[in-house]
């Protein structure tokens, strides 16, 4: 029986089969299945892949790029954003160029199911001006990745993977193959070209531009790039990753009619595409995400009307994409539908019952009144969810981290009692580095972490502030009479209300530490957590 | 053969269990599948669903197509409701009754009903009650998964060993609770599969 898996969890098993021996990672939908299949693998602990998290994608991309200097196979794992904060080191990278193999994934997220926007990582590899590779199924997820390794290790270079949402969270059969030993240490013959000083960094850059050629070559030659011309002239398709399921969904029986080149490997392979171009009347690209490859073919053919796709307006230019929208663009007939009846209401998400967070909220509502409704910046975690009926109680959401600083920030403007609400892995993630440009200039910020012990959005992942977060805080220099901590309970809320108020009333920086485990967390895992702390108090 | 199955709920209801097993089934016996589902922020007591898509050649799409369901399998009914536009002219809708109302403009229960039996083919059972009966409430899913079986494509002995596949690590008891959920709600829909369908 083949395994059933999803596509995040065939890109893993395929990076195990491919000699991997560390994944880093932060947890982001729709990436976080990755990582924690290779957590879970029993095989994976046999090889001793390292697997823990990390405390955020940069510190992750960063690790990975250790692991490979020291000749082994890594890969890190982000959703589409977390690449933002990773792109330090995924940059310059590029630049030093690679040991053992290193693969980026990546997992956009159009739609915006789970994010904050629908970015395109294509642009990040256009951008670094490395290989990208987009499967288009799950067994094309396994596949994909020993050759992202090989690759990876020929053009020393590393490689990004672009995942899309329906792709990672979607199930399929698949077959496993050959497995690959890992590789020895092996440090590089010359480190001087992970020394970025100006002098090798000159170097380096000209000879990530020189690959440029190569890389082409790759994806002309590539079987993941293919290009079936049909006798119809009519109309030629550049069906990108997942899109080429949509294609095929439409045209299944019909082949034959049309001329197809599918694009899971780029830098786009030239030649193929002025084939396909010269060959056909009109040329649609289905592509999920940005229109990157629109863009480029306009570039190539000087912006023309025989070039079909989102800017053309044939496909929407937001949002991803799915059956009837490229059967629209192929201009095949749609049956009329049924609408949804009007009696149906719609059924956002929200907290869940009994979470810690809601009588956060309710004590910081009970204080607007007092402060003005327009004072309390987010961060991004289920506590974003404040920001909706019935709470109301959070105005700001950006990125993660952004509570901090954005307060700190208003509070330079002159806003009183600016608040900042920010989950623990969160803080850990982002939040120290602006807490302590908030001390550095005693800012009249209160800043609250609410603390429920995991990273309870992606599915309550551990956190890495669990038992750190009062020392941190004093680290940062945090004063500690206005370190405070409370527990958000119904029965508290009175006294609650009533330190938060104290607390808004100091004019300079104050923390509250809002401590009640996710109800999301098992029993087993608070036992975890519980012996996580203990083990961090003996210790000191 | 094709086969396309939306699976409708809200966030911690099971749908998810339902698709596990229709996929272990449709693995056991041979078939292509492809199953798509909600991760991240809408499990968090939102709208979630899962498209199932089982066939014996390679399938693309991991997205039914809209108007092409052959049924759609709610834990909920205004969940299902929610999924129309993807069901066929002749598709099926089974249901359980039991509401689950975590919003302040929850419609008329009879409202709903009104919109289901519009559609000739349908099946609405208390799956809940008769989980519960059984002995414990969460085993719905696995009501409501017997009650739409003799529309599903798959043979009863595969959807029970995948129950059991599914459960190899809970104790007997579970795997017990679950397999007669499965029978209890077959049994049911037997009788009124007949009358639905004007039989």
């Amino acid at each position: 029986m083949k395994s059933l898996l999803l596509g995040n969890e065939a890109l893993a098993q395929g990076s195990i089969d491919a000699g991997l021996s560390g994944v880093y990672a932060y947890p982001g939908t729709p990436s976080t299945e990755i990582t924690e299949y290779i957590q879970k693998s029993k095989p994976a602990k046999e090889l001793k892949i390292h697997t823990t998290w990390s405390v955020n994608e940069k510190t992750a991309m960063e690790a990975a790029l250790g692991m490979s200097y020291a000749g082994k196979r890594a890969m890190v794992v982000m959703k589409h954003v977390g690449l933002n904060v990773a792109s330090d080191v995924f940059m310059n990278m590029a630049v030093s160029g690679i040991n053992g193999g290193l693969v980026v994934v990546v997992a956009d997220d159009p739609s915006m199911h789970s994010s904050q926007n629908e970015q395109d990582s294509r642009f990040y590899g256009k951008f670094a001006m490395i290989p990208i590779l987009e499967p288009s199924n799950q067994q094309e997820a396994y596949d994909v990745m020993s050759y992202a390794f090989d690759l990876s290790e020929e053009s020393q270079l590393p490689v990004l993977l672009r995942m899309v949402t329906r792709l990672s969270h979607s199930r399929a059969g698949i077959e496993t193959g050959k497995k690959r030993n890992q590789n020895d240490k092996n440090l590089p013959e010359d480190t001087t070209r992970f020394a970025l000083l100006p002098l090798n960094a000159k170097k380096q850059f000209d000879l990530l531009v020189d690959k440029k050629d190569i890389l082409i070559e790759h994806s002309e030659n590539s079987n993941l790039n293919t290009l079936k011309l049909s006798d119809d002239k009519g109309i030629g398709i550049i069906a990108c990753g997942l899109a080429y399921n949509y294609l095929m969904e439409n045209i299944g029986e019909d082949q034959s009619s049309y001329s197809v080149l599918k694009i899971s490997q780029y830098p786009l392979p030239k030649q193929k595409i002025k084939a396909l171009y010269r060959h056909c009347d009109n040329i649609l690209v289905l592509e999920e995400g940005y229109p990157v490859v629109e863009e480029l073919l306009h570039n190539y053919f000087d912006e023309n009307d025989k070039i079909k796709g989102k800017l053309s307006c044939d496909l929407p230019r937001t949002g991803e994409l799915n059956p009837k929208i490229v059967g629209k663009a192929l201009g095949l007939h749609q049956d009329k539908i049924t609408p949804v009846p009007s009696v149906v209401t719609p059924r956002p998400p929200q907290l869940c019952e009994g979470c810690g967070h809601i009588d956060l909220f309710n004590t910081i509502n009970e204080l607007i009144p007092e402060i003005g409704d327009k004072n309390v910046f987010g961060d991004i975690g289920c506590y974003a969810l404040g920001a909706l009926p019935p709470l109301n109680t959070i105005n700001t959401l950006i990125d993660m981290g952004a509570s901090i600083t954005m307060a700190k920030g208003a509070a330079d403007a002159g806003m009183e009692n600016a608040i900042a609400v920010i989950g623990d892995s969160t803080f850990t993630h982002s939040g120290m580095t602006g807490l302590l440009d908030a001390v550095y200039e005693n800012s009249p910020i209160t800043v609250i972490i609410s603390d429920n012990s995991a990273v309870a959005m992606t599915g309550a992942q551990e956190s890495t502030a669990v038992g750190r977060l009062h020392k941190i805080c004093l680290g940062i220099g945090v004063h500690p009479d206005h370190l405070k901590t409370m527990v958000p309970l119904k029965k508290n809320h009175e006294k609650n209300v009533e330190l938060l108020r104290n607390e808004l009333k100091y004019k300079g920086v104050s923390v509250i530490i809002s401590e009640r485990p996710c109800v999301r967390l098992s029993r087993d895992q608070k036992e975890e957590i519980k012996a996580r702390i203990a083990s961090l108090n003996q210790s000191v | 053969m094709k086969t396309n199955i939306i699976l409708s709920g809200v966030g911690g209801q099971g749908i998810l269990t339902i698709a596990a097993i229709l996929d272990t089934a449709a693995l056991i016996e041979d078939l292509f599948i492809k199953q798509s589902e909600v991760h991240g922020m809408s499990q968090r007591g939102g709208a979630v669903q899962s498209h199932v898509r089982i066939s014996d050649k390679e399938i693309f799409s991991d997205l039914i197509p809209e108007g092409q369901a052959d049924l759609i399998l709610s834990v909920e009914p205004m969940e299902m409701l929610r999924y129309i536009p993807f069901l066929k002219k002749d598709g099926w809708l089974v249901t359980d009754s039991e509401s689950f109302v975590n919003t302040s403009n929850y419609p008329e229960k009879s409202d709903l009903f009104d919109q289901i039996k519009e559609h000739p083919n349908h099946i609405i059972v208390n799956a809940t009650e008769i989980a519960k009966y059984i002995g414990n409430s969460k085993v719905a899913n696995m009501v409501i998964l017997g009650a739409a079986s003799a529309i599903i494509p798959l043979s009863e002995s595969s959807m029970i060993e995948a129950i059991k596949k599914l459960f190899q690590h809970k104790s007997e008891r579970i795997i017990k609770l679950n397999l007669e959920a499965f029978s209890k709600g077959k049994k049911v829909a037997e009788g009124i599969t007949d009358v639905a369908a004007g039989k």
